[in-house]
C-alpha cells in the first residue's frame, strides 16, 4: 500500500469547535420559537385582553386554521415541493360538502366522506402531475389552483345561484359532526374551539412522523437530494404523491371546520392563504428549496401568526400594520435559514 | 472460481451513437478493476449497465457466471451491486448516520425509527472502515468530500455489497483526501469486495488496481493485469501516447 494517510484524528479537532452551531442547525424551530416568545410578551405587555383567556381563546383559534395547513405544508416544503392550490382547496372541500348536504340532502357525514375522497383525489392528481411531467410544483399547482377557484365559483354558481351556500345548519348529521369538527370546551369559563385539539393532535403526529418513521426520512432525503435517494432505493413518485395527498387533507379537515362551525361558506374563500401558509413555514424553520425544516416549526410560525394578528387587533391599531409585521418576520426567518443551512451544507475539501 | 462479474464483447448504442462497443472484462472477489479513459470514452456508459441503470444490447454480462439483464438500480443492488456515485452519494442536510439507513432504516417493533441503534450500527460500521467520526448527529454536508464518500462506501460495505462501484470518487478531492478515498477502497477489497473503480487519473488507479481497463471512445483500448504494465506505460497509454507527444512539440514549439 503506498497511501497511507490517516484522517481521523484531524477530522476530530475540526468536529470539536462548531458544536454549538451544529446543535442549532439540528433545531430548525429555534428561531421560530424565539420569535414566538417576543411577539407573546410584546402584546402581553402593550395590550391589556392578550393575556386574558378570552384573548387567548381568540388568538389560538386563528393560529390553529392556519396551524393545521402549514405542518401539511412544511411536511410538503421539506419533501422539496409546493403547493399553491392549498388555500383555495380548504373552500373547495367545504363547497363539496356543503353542497352535497344542503342540495342532495345527503347525511353530513357521508358528504363529508365524499369530500374526503375528493380531496385526497385532487392531492394525488397533483402529485402525480409533479412527477410525471417533471415540472416545477410551483407551476402544475398554480394551474390546479386557478382550475378550483374556476371550480369554486362556476359550480356554485350554477347550483344555487348566488357565490355562497348556506342553510347547513337544517341537515342531517350536522349536530353530531359539528360536535367532532366546531365545538367549543370550556377551561376556565372561556370557551375554546376544538379545532386548536385538532392543530396540536395534527403537529403531534406530523411532527412523529416526520422524525421517527421510515416514510419522514424519506421525506427529508427527497426534499434534500432525489437523485441520491432513489439510488439507494427510496420510493421518491408514491413519497412525493402522498405528500401531496396529506396537504389536501389538511385542507379536507380545515374546510370541514370552516363549513360545520359557520354553517355556510363563500365560494371565492381561501385564495392568497397559500402563501400565509409557506410563510408560517418558512418562519417555522423550512427551507424554500427542500430538504430541512420542521413541523413543530411551522406550528409555531403559525402561532406568531395568529398572536400578531390578533395583537394588532387588541393593541387597536389599524390591522395594514400586521403586513408590514409580517414581511419583516419573512425577512428574517429566511435570513436566519439561509445561515443555517450554509453552515449545514458547507463543503470542505 | 467463478468471477463476480463478466462482461464479454459488451456494447450498447444510443440510436446512431455507439456509446460502447465490444469491451469484456472480469471483477473478481478482493480485486480492483479499474477502468479508466478520458471524458466520453464509455466508462459511465460501462457503470450504468453494471449498475443497472441501462441495459446492454450487445455481448454477455455475467453475475457470479449467471447470464444477466438488469431492469432496474433496484434488481442489481439486489444482486450485491451497489453502486457509489460521484455526486448522488448522499443527502447533505441529512445526518450522517440517517444516511447510512436511508432507504433501509432500522425501526423498532412499532414502527419506529430505531434511531439508537441506527447511530451505534453506523458509528461501528464507520470505524470497521477505520473512519472514526465522533459524532454521526452532524449533517452530512458538514464533511469533507473525501468523509462523504467514505460513508457511502461504508454504507454499501455495511450493505453486504458484494461489488461495489465507484464513479470518480477522487474526482473532485484534494491529493490528500483521495489518499483517504483509496485508502477505503483498498479496505473494501481486502474484506473481500469485488472493486470496479472508474477514474481518469492513473496515479490514483495504479496503487490499488489489480487490472486495467482502458477505454477509449467506446472501444476498449486494452486490458492489462497489474504485472503486464507499470504506471508510466499506464500513462502513456491514457493519454493517447502518439498523441501526446506531438502536442508536447508543438506546445516546446510556442515556447521557443
Amino acid at each position: 500500500m503506498t497511501v497511507t494517510a490517516t484522517a481521523p484524528p484531524a477530522a476530530d479537532e475540526r468536529l470539536s469547535k462548531p458544536r454549538v452551531m451544529d446543535q442549532l442547525v439540528k433545531r430548525p424551530e429555534i428561531g421560530a420559537m424565539l420569535g414566538a416568545l417576543l411577539v407573546f410578551l410584546f402584546f402581553s405587555v402593550v395590550t391589556e385582553q392578550f393575556l386574558s383567556m378570552g384573548g387567548a381563546a381568540t388568538w389560538l383559534d386563528d393560529a390553529s386554521m392556519l396551524g393545521i395547513m402549514a405542518v401539511a405544508v412544511a411536511l410538503l416544503m421539506i419533501g422539496g415541493e409546493f403547493d399553491l392550490s392549498a388555500g383555495v382547496m380548504t373552500a373547495s372541500t367545504a363547497l363539496v360538502t356543503a353542497l352535497l348536504a344542503t342540495q342532495l340532502g345527503l347525511n353530513v357525514w357521508l358528504a363529508l366522506l365524499v369530500s374526503l375522497a375528493f380531496a385526497l383525489a385532487v392531492g394525488a392528481l397533483n402529485g402525480w402531475l409533479v412527477m410525471r411531467t417533471g415540472l416545477p410544483s410551483f407551476i402544475v399547482t398554480l394551474g390546479s389552483f386557478l382550475a378550483l377557484q374556476g371550480l369554486n365559483l362556476g359550480v356554485t354558481r350554477l347550483v344555487t345561484g348566488s357565490v355562497q351556500v348556506s342553510g347547513m345548519r337544517e341537515t342531517a348529521g350536522y349536530e353530531s359532526a359539528g360536535f367532532l369538527f366546531a365545538s367549543t370546551f370550556q377551561i376556565g369559563g372561556t370557551s375554546f374551539y376544538v379545532s386548536i385539539i385538532w392543530w396540536v393532535l395534527f403537529t403531534v403526529v406530523a411532527s412523529t412522523v416526520l422524525l421517527r418513521t421510515r416514510f419522514g426520512n424519506w421525506i427529508f432525503a427527497i426534499g434534500g437530494a432525489t437523485q441520491s435517494s432513489r439510488a439507494v432505493g427510496v420510493p421518491v413518485v408514491r413519497s412525493k404523491i402522498l405528500l401531496f395527498m396529506t396537504t389536501a387533507f389538511a385542507a379536507w379537515l380545515v374546510g370541514s371546520i370552516n363549513i360545520l362551525r359557520y354553517a355556510s361558506v363563500q365560494a371565492n374563500q381561501g385564495i392568497g392563504l397559500e402563501f400565509q401558509y409557506i410563510i408560517a413555514a418558512v418562519i417555522g424553520g423550512c427551507l424554500l428549496t427542500g430538504g430541512f425544516g420542521s413541523a413543530v416549526g411551522a406550528a409555531i410560525g403559525a402561532l406568531i401568526f395568529g398572536m400578531a394578528r390578533q395583537g394588532i387587533v387588541y393593541a387597536g391599531w389599524n390591522s395594514d400594520w400586521f403586513q408590514l409585521f409580517l414581511g419583516v418576520m419573512l425577512l428574517a426567518a429566511v435570513l436566519v435559514n439561509n445561515m443555517l443551512r450554509r453552515r449545514a451544507e458547507r463543503v470542505r475539501r | 472460481m467463478t468471477s463476480l462479474i463478466e462482461t464479454e464483447d459488451i456494447g450498447k448504442t444510443y440510436g446512431s451513437v455507439i456509446a460502447l462497443s465490444e469491451v469484456s472484462t472480469v471483477v473478481n472477489a478482493g480485486e480492483v478493476t479499474c477502468v479508466l479513459g478520458d471524458n466520453g470514452a464509455g466508462k459511465s456508459t460501462l457503470i450504468k449497465i453494471l449498475a443497472g441503470v441501462h441495459q446492454h444490447d450487445q455481448g454477455t454480462f455475467k453475475v457470479e457466471g449467471e447470464e444477466i439483464r438488469f431492469s432496474s438500480p433496484r434488481e442489481a443492488l439486489d444482486r450485491g451491486i451497489a453502486t457509489v456515485y460521484q455526486d448522488l452519494a448522499v443527502v447533505p442536510l441529512m445526518s450522517v448516520w440517517r444516511n447510512f439507513f436511508l432507504g433501509s432504516e432500522p425501526t423498532t417493533r412499532f414502527g419506529f425509527l430505531d434511531s439508537k441503534k441506527g447511530k451505534a450500527v453506523t458509528k461501528k460500521a464507520l470505524s470497521d472502515m477505520g473512519i472514526d467520526l465522533r459524532d454521526v448527529e452532524q449533517p452530512v454536508g458538514t464533511l469533507s468530500g473525501g468523509e462523504r464518500q467514505c460513508v457511502a462506501i461504508a454504507r454499501a460495505v455495511h450493505f453486504g455489497a458484494k461489488v461495489l462501484i465507484l464513479d470518480e470518487p477522487t474526482a473532485a478531492l484534494g491529493v490528500k483526501q483521495a489518499g483517504v478515498v483509496l485508502k477505503y477502497v483498498a479496505q473494501a477489497r481486502d474484506r473481500g469486495l469485488g472493486v470496479v473503480l472508474i477514474t481518469h487519473n492513473p496515479h490514483h488507479a495504479y496503487p490499488v488496481g489489480n487490472r486495467f481497463l482502458l477505454l477509449k471512445r467506446g472501444r476498449a483500448l486494452g486490458s492489462y493485469e497489474k504485472s503486464e504494465i507499470d504506471i508510466n506505460e499506464l500513462t502513456k497509454q491514457m493519454a493517447g501516447g502518439a498523441e501526446l507527444e506531438a502536442l508536447e512539440h508543438e506546445l516546446r514549439g510556442v515556447e521557443a
